[in-house]
């Protein structure tokens, strides 16, 4: 194998080339599996990444009955983290609250003589799970003393049935991707060894091992495959930083984060690779079982 | 050395082709195996180069019993013999050169054995000058000696040719045929299948007649016609 190296890679692109148009249709082929299948797991990510910010800005807010005492707020801490769900309540009092309020918009003097009175005191509460949001408000809205319950339910269950869509999309769409991948490079790697049918014979007569007819077949199967994931990760790069870049320019979409592809090219491009490489082994080995058994 | 012991072929579709044949070839011999169409012969080169397996019997070539051989093993058995066609079995998109360098490549040679070699057997094949060239540029005669240089660039003990004069006017073949015995003259061992009367009887070797899958004849000189 080590001093065929070369041979055997250079007769697999060899191979690629005699079939210019079937290798470009399967290279096509395989970029495109690859793009919908990043785009999609991208999107999965980044709802993903979006709601675990959401989680951690976005606590829920239950406020706290005005005719209480403060002593009496400050007791319902326990009852509020006995609701199932919560992972941890901190108690605000209302003059924290103003003050943090007035903190937020300190260029802004208006708010400088706000009132404490007018903000309640409240929990600043975080969930273990936010897909059980709804059902944790409505607990914590039973509990006696807590007036009110804020929470940005429609954009956590957004970004929650954004995930779990595109999570499931995206590993519907590998399988059946790949599988359209293999089937196609299959083919066009068929059609090799249908057109070297007669130099195959030749070195079997001569005593050719079949590892060796093999090699050349699934060198052509690798660069078809590697080739698909290097030019489906360039698009996929151009891909994602057009989104990127509309939804920081739209205005109503601004609360979206979207991860820099910087962040995360090494992943992205590593899982390329490795299913090009799945993909153009499996579809020449596909192609060349057959074959050798004579 | 290629011994049958008793071999027994029948076809897939229930055709006995071969009925019990033996003999034995030592290494170094020069063999013609003649009888009319259909007896059996292309039958047994098949069995002596692996394409085909004895229903019954036992096949011997060069130290590897053919009905027993694994898989792993039938190209090293196919490396002790090269095999000549009647119809010349060249690549057509490659040039002379090609052709052979890709049977020495198959079996695993590098360059530099690659450029020794092919010269010294386009020498013996006496198509020196003619690397270059393409099948379909050259005459049936040459191409033959193509197929025969590329059945002995990787140094075979034996060689076999199943009619390689069948395309060939009687010129032609005869040069073919003077070849064949240059080569046995070197050492390897031959076997060849004809249907030429006058060319089995131009050269004095053993010739064994096959009829009906069965040895009709074995012996020293002349062709014998079967009745
Ligand atoms: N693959 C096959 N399947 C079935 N029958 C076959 C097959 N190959 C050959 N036969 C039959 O076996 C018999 C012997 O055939 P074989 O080719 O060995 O004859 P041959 O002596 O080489 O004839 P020829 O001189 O015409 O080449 C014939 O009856 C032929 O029809
Ligand atoms: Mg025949």
């Amino acid at each position: 194998m080590k001093g065929n190296f070369g041979y055997f890679f250079r007769e697999g692109s060899r191979n690629m080339f005699s079939h210019g148009f079937m290798s470009f249709a399967a290279i096509g082929i395989t970029v495109a599996c690859l793009l919908i299948m990043g785009t999609f797991s991208l999107v999965a990510y980044n709802a993903d990444y979006n709601l675990k910010n959401l989680q951690k800005e976005n606590a829920i807010l239950a406020f706290i009955d005005e005719t209480l005492s403060d002593e009496d707020a400050q007791a319902l801490q326990s009852k509020v983290e006995a609701v199932p769900n919560v992972a941890d309540a901190t108690f605000v009092s209302r003059q924290e609250a103003r003050d943090s309020y007035v903190a937020q918009y300190d260029e802004d003097d208006l708010y400088q003589d706000l009132d404490p009175s007018i903000f309640r005191h409240r929990f600043v509460i975080h969930l273990r799970d936010e897909g059980q949001l709804s059902e944790t408000v409505e607990a914590l809205r039973q509990v006696d003393g807590i007036a009110k319950v804020r929470a940005d339910e429609a954009i956590s269950a957004g970004f929650i049935t954004a995930r779990n869509v595109a999570g499931v999309i995206s590993v519907t769409l590998i399988v059946i991707l790949l599988i359209v991948s293999v089937f196609i490079i299959s083919n066009t790697i068929k059609l090799t060894t249908f057109d070297r049918r007669d130099e195959i014979a030749i070195m079997k007569m001569v005593g050719a091992t079949n590892g060796f007819i093999r090699w050349p077949f699934v060198f052509e199967g690798l660069l078809i495959g590697v080739f698909g994931a290097v030019i489906g990760f360039g698009l996929q790069w151009l891909l994602y930083n057009a989104i990127a870049n509309g939804i920081a320019g739209s205005d109503t979409l601004q609360l979206l984060r979207v991860v820099s592809f910087a962040k995360i090219w090494w992943p992205v491009a590593g899982v390329f690779l490795l299913a090009g490489v799945l993909v153009g082994v499996g579809g020449s080995l596909m192609a060349i079982r057959k074959f050798l058994q004579v | 050395m290629i011994r049958l012991i008793d071999v027994k072929k029948v076809y897939d579709n229930g055709t006995e082709a071969l009925k019990g044949i033996s003999f034995t070839i030592e290494d170094g011999d020069f063999v013609f195996l003649v009888g009319p169409s259909g007896s059996g012969k292309s039958t047994i080169i098949k069995l002596l180069t692996g394409e085909i397996v004895p229903t019954a019997g036992r096949v011997m070539v060069n130290g590897f019993s053919m009905g027993r051989i694994s898989d792993k093993q039938i190209p090293y058995m196919r490396r002790t013999i090269g095999v000549i066609f009647q119809d010349f079995r060249l690549i057509t998109n490659k040039t002379v050169w090609e052709n052979l360098s890709l049977a020495m490549r198959a079996v695993g040679a590098g360059p530099r054995e690659i450029k020794n070699r092919i010269p010294y057997v386009l020498e013996l094949v006496g198509l020196k000058g003619k690397e270059g060239s393409f099948p379909d540029q050259l005459s049936g005669g040459e191409q033959q000696r193509v197929a025969i240089a590329r059945a002995l660039v990787n140094n075979p003990s034996t060689i076999v040719a199943d009619e390689p004069t069948g395309n060939l006017d009687p010129a032609r073949s005869l040069e073919i045929m003077t070849l064949l015995e240059r080569i046995n003259a070197l050492g390897t061992t031959v076997v060849v299948v004809t249907h030429e009367k006058g060319l089995v009887n131009h050269f004095d070797k053993r010739v064994i007649t096959i009829n009906d899958g069965m040895v009709a004849g074995d012996g020293m000189g002349q062709y014998e016609v079967v009745k």
